[in-house]
């Protein structure tokens, strides 16, 4: 008997440890939440061996996108663009800052992602998958799984270069 | 001293722009644009030889007639160069019936790795009529030296990317380089200055 309810306090108990840590668990997820919107990949030619994906990110915390993946590219990377004197100049960075609650525009003009060695042709309309990790001042880091719409190569682009 | 100097750079100037209107077509009249560059006064871009996707032989005598606009970029660029062939598809648009004449005219600096089949596809999902020329790495580099195109490999992990210049070169339907359009400019402001370089030529 007694050992019955021992057995029933100890069962109780760790059902509270567990709910404590799903609790603990739901409160870090909630604290380390990066939105991201808007997140489309430019449409390829076939035999076209890389492409960009945009989007906004944008994270509760101060945190930074460490990289990305995606089952279309053999290889990922974040490149920023930048102009001056009219030359477009590229380069690969690390990471990218993304300071608590302020929208980190990826578009054709800054901050992108390159998916290189397509492994096929991108096409309007595709949704292409992409994880991206994201890594916050704790140093913990989250992954978040979008789906990005291809959308047509010759569209016009309605943002005005800066 | 310095009221007189600027007076008579002033005179100077309205000497040299009348000059230029009574010339009218003639080579050495200068542009007033509204956004892009007047390059009127630039020898630049006269004598490249390259292949379109046919494998034909292009030079600018090849769009005699027509108003070329001349890109340079490469297939794998993300940014600026699908930005600016859209533009130009646009301001084609916007300039109605005076757009036919505009020939785009893209130029790959990564002929390595763009493959004619593929740039042709490339260009021609902005607008059918758009071209796409190609050339050993020698004329690439030969031909982006006479626009003055500056153009550098970057390594990335185990590929490269390239930095380069983003101007779309605009010649008249002489042949005449008059205009440079910045990658800053909207499709409007570009079909504005377009229009000015056909009403002189």
């Amino acid at each position: 008997m007694n050992s019955i309810h021992a057995n029933t306090v100890f069962s109780r108990r760790v059902k509270q440890v567990v709910l404590g840590c799903a609790l603990i668990g739901m409160a870090w997820q909630v604290s380390a939440q990066t939105k991201v919107d808007d997140a489309w990949v430019r449409a390829t030619v076939a035999g076209q061996p890389s492409t960009g994906a945009f989007m906004t990110l944008q994270a509760d915390s101060d945190s930074k996108l460490l990289s990305v993946q995606s089952p279309v590219a053999k290889m990922v990377q974040i490149h920023q663009s930048s102009m001056k004197d009219d030359v477009m100049s590229m380069r690969q960075v690390e990471s990218v800052a993304l300071p608590a609650g302020k929208p980190v525009s990826f578009d054709p003009h800054g901050y992108h992602v390159m998916l290189m060695d397509l492994t096929a042709q991108v096409k309007e309309g595709d949704q292409v998958p992409l994880t991206l990790t994201v890594e916050n001042a704790k140093g913990e880091k989250q992954s978040i799984k979008v789906d990005a719409e291809a959308r047509a190569l010759g569209m016009a682009d309605h943002s005005k270069m800066h | 001293m310095s009221t007189l100097f600027t007076r008579r750079t002033v005179l100077r100037g309205m000497g040299l722009l009348s000059l230029g209107l009574l010339a009218g077509c003639d080579d050495s009249s200068r542009l007033s644009f509204k956004y892009g560059k007047d390059l009127s006064d630039k020898i630049m871009g006269r004598t490249f030889k390259l292949k379109d996707a046919q494998g034909e032989t292009k030079m600018l005598t090849s769009y005699r007639g027509l108003m070329p606009m001349v890109f340079f970029g490469f297939t794998q660029c993300p940014a600026v160069c699908p930005t600016t062939l859209a533009r130009a598809a646009q301001a084609k648009k916007l300039m109605g019936r005076d757009g036919e004449i505009m020939q785009v005219v893209f130029i790959t600096l990564d002929p390595e790795r763009d493959t004619p089949q593929m740039l042709d596809a490339y260009v021609k999902s902005f607008d059918p009529s758009f071209e796409a020329l190609h050339g050993t790495l020698e004329e690439t580099a030969a031909t982006a030296k006479e626009f003055g195109v500056f153009f550098e490999k970057i390594p990335s992990g185990s590929t490269y990317t390239l930095s380069h210049t983003a101007t779309s070169y605009v010649f008249d339907s002489r042949g005449t380089l008059r205009l440079g359009l910045s990658a800053s400019l909207t499709a409007q402001e570009c079909a504005e200055d377009l229009l000015t370089v056909m009403e002189v030529c």
